[in-house]
């Protein structure tokens, strides 16, 4: 059972304190639904999770080991699908998915790559080039890339944004199937998407005003505001 | 190694697509060339004089302009966020784009380089170095430039920044690349230039794979 | 609101120090001045023109220091991911950028009597002017990102890569001026300079060394400042609606948790 888990996480972007205090724990097959306004900070915590944002304070562990230790490893584990598609205009939506299975040293890569375009019902479209392809086809080949190899975490920002309702159907069922075979999911989304029982995190619960957490936090005097000026006055 | 010859081949792949890059590199190379003769007048001996010069300020414009496309189209669609994230070095798939970058620009330019000094009245003995040197140089072109690339993602009026932080880096390069086609010019042995622009090449090589993959990095943030 | 009476780790160390180093920049340069101008020899040669070197060095000692400075900043910044040594290297980069600029025309106003023309490409002028090229880079860099901070990030970066090449410039120009210079240009550094105007020269020096870290510690105060004002704006207690209120302590927090709860 594989456990990946984040304690009192701070994360701090330009300046503006996005959230304070989230924590966090998952197992193998759950799901974690990340809630919030605009600017809660949804994609900023799977950034966080995924390892490209370092958070202000706290830690992310996957089987009680800091996922900042070993980096690749954690890469090696983690799929994300971010809000941009990353396809590229002039290669093939077969070519587009290709690099991504190389990078992870993906064994029968033809193979995985049919599989996961019959999965998101584009193999017809594999041999087109990205730049005919519509927002939503593009989305789906982005969720192709995911499929592709070994991963036991999926980081989901925004996964159906541009999807009809279809294809959100077809994400579901992707991740339930994800899922049942151990993954863990976590994931932003606007519209409901039909996921078993998962953990909801609401980030509006963390959003703490930045003076409050200044007044805790002293080693981030210099860094930050303090209005020791304004008092004295 | 297998992440480094997937970015190098998707790289090369997606240059040849849209070939046009490489092209336009070398036809700025030529045009740029061919504006000095209009401004320093067409004598013959005054061309032949400055002629490893202007080759080498040429390249250097030329290597520079194309260094936006090293990284900027992969920060905008989100590809760069996800080279990030692959289990593969990024020290490693940055080498990997460096190396595709230098392929379809260096390359060219290296054999559009002859060309130039004919018509610039090189006298040619310096040919051969001339275009040793190039081999030598353009790699740490591209290497040092990768770094001001990475540095500029996600800042405003990147193309000309990226100018006024590489061109100043690129000194070094340019006087000894130059200095080597005019010893050997001379009639002199051009080893100690040679040398030392094999030396800047192995720094430069040794460094910037650490200072690009951490600027890159910080450009994710 | 005690708690926000402590002043930051920054203010507290410098606080004490700044009127210190004020006035010894005030001694050190008036001092210097004086012996510069009127109680040191006139050079046999160059007359009241050598007055114009006790700017002039001082100048160029500022620019290397300054640039070393944000070197060490950029490491520190690499090594211990502390923003303080960003906001440094940020802050010193203008002055460095002011002291070669200076450098350079007083070394252009020096030639022009001594050399006869304003320019030479002579191997320490073209390293300044590079030098100079290089913190027009990094100044260029800083400021070209929306995100304060993420420039700061990149300028240290930039710092640290410039450093490495700086000795790697210096030497390949040297070269380059071996190679082309006519030897019949007057170098400043004589085989000895006189002790009378040794102690103006040290005095300058020191004194331009005080006035960088009067500047810097301005400097640094001016950036945390802002930043605070910024993250007080973003932190809602300026929100125009709730100025009735301003009076009352802690409003910001009520006016803060009600937007959030919205």
């Amino acid at each position: 059972m594989a456990n990946f888990s984040g304690s009192d996480l701070t994360c701090l972007r330009g300046e503006r304190l996005v959230f304070g205090g989230v924590s966090f724990a998952a197992q193998s097959g759950d799901a974690i639904m990340l809630r919030g306004r605009n600017g809660a900070g949804k994609s900023s915590l799977l950034r966080v999770m995924a390892g490209l944002l370092s958070p202000r304070s706290g830690q992310i562990c996957w089987d009680d080991e800091n996922i900042a230790d070993d980096r690749i490893a954690h890469q090696a584990r983690l799929q994300y699908l971010g809000h941009q598609d990353a396809v590229k205009p002039v290669l093939s939506v077969r070519d587009n998915l290709r690099l991504w299975g190389q990078l992870r040293g993906v064994k029968n890569l033809e193979q995985e790559i049919d599989t996961a375009l019959d999965v998101l019902d584009i193999h017809h479209l594999s041999r087109v080039s990205g730049r005919y392809l519509s927002s939503g086809q593009k989305r789906r080949t982005a969720l192709a890339r995911i499929l592709i190899g070994q991963s036991d975490l999926w980081l989901l920002d925004e996964p159906t944004v541009g999807l009809d309702r279809e294809s959100c159907g077809e994400v579901s069922r992707m991740i339930a199937d994800f899922r049942s075979s151990g993954g863990i999911v976590i994931y932003s989304t606007h519209i409901d998407l039909e996921v078993d029982n998962p953990v909801i995190l609401d980030l509006d619960k963390f959003a703490i005003p930045m003076v409050e957490w200044l007044m805790e936090h002293s080693e981030f005097d210099d860094l930050g505001p303090d209005p020791a000026q304004e008092a004295a006055q | 190694m297998n992440g480094f010859l997937a970015i190098l081949q998707r790289d090369l792949r997606l240059a040849l697509r849209q070939g046009a890059d490489s092209v336009m590199v070398v036809a700025f190379f030529i045009v740029t060339t061919t504006l000095f003769p209009f401004g320093v007048g067409p004598e013959a001996n005054i061309l032949a004089r400055i002629a490893s010069g202007v080759i080498w300020v040429s390249a250097l414009l030329a290597a520079m302009l194309s260094l936006e496309r090293v990284f900027q189209t992969d920060y905008e669609d989100g590809t760069l966020e996800l080279l990030t994230l692959s289990p593969v070095s990024l020290e490693l798939l940055v080498l990997g784009k460096v190396l595709a970058h230098w392929l379809t620009t260096g390359l060219p330019l290296i054999i559009a380089a002859p060309l130039m000094a004919v018509m610039l009245n090189m006298d040619q003995n310096g040919f051969v170095t001339l275009m040793i040197a190039m081999l030598l140089g353009t790699p740490a072109l591209s290497l040092i430039g990768a770094i001001g690339a990475a540095l500029i993602l996600g800042a405003r009026r990147g193309g000309v920044l990226v100018s006024l932080l590489v061109l100043p880096l690129y000194i070094p390069v340019l006087i000894f690349g130059a200095g080597a086609v005019e010893a050997a010019l001379l009639g002199i042995s051009a080893t100690a230039q040679l040398q030392i622009m094999g030396a800047i090449l192995l720094i430069t090589l040794a460094a910037t794979p650490f200072a690009t993959a951490h600027a890159v990095r910080q450009a994710m943030e | 609101m005690h708690r926000f009476a402590k002043p930051s780790v920054f203010l507290k160390l410098t606080d004490p120090l700044l009127p210190w180093l004020a006035g010894a920049t005030a001694i050190l340069i008036a001092t210097g001045l004086y012996f510069a101008l009127f109680a040191s020899p006139l050079d046999y040669q160059q007359g009241d023109t050598v007055r114009i070197m006790y700017l002039h060095v001082p100048a160029a000692w500022m620019g290397l220091f300054c640039y070393v400075g944000m070197a060490i900043c950029g490491a520190m910044s690499l090594i211990w991911k502390h923003p303080l040594a960003d906001i440094c290297a940020r802050a010193t980069a203008p002055i460095g950028a002011t002291f070669t600029a200076l450098c350079l025309i007083t070394g252009s106003l020096w030639g022009e009597p001594m050399w006869g023309t304003w320019w030479v490409w002579d191997a320490r002028l073209t390293s300044m002017l590079i030098l100079l090229f290089l913190y027009l880079g990094y100044i260029a860099l800083v400021n070209a990102f929306d995100d304060p901070e993420r420039g700061s990030k990149a300028g240290s970066a930039l710092a640290l890569v410039g450093a490495i090449n700086v000795p790697i410039v210096k030497f390949s120009v040297d070269w380059w001026n071996t190679l082309h210079q006519p030897a019949s240009i007057v170098r400043m550094d004589g085989p000895s300079v006189d002790p009378s105007m040794q102690l103006p020269l040290a005095l300058m020096i020191l004194g331009f060394t005080c006035y960088y870290f009067v500047l810097l510690i301005l400097r640094v105060r001016l950036e945390l400042n802002e930043r605070r004002i910024r993250a007080l704006q973003l932190s809602g207690m300026f929100d125009e609606r709730s100025d009735q209120e301003a009076e009352k302590a802690n409003s910001y927090d009520a006016g803060h948790n009600a937007e959030a709860s919205q």
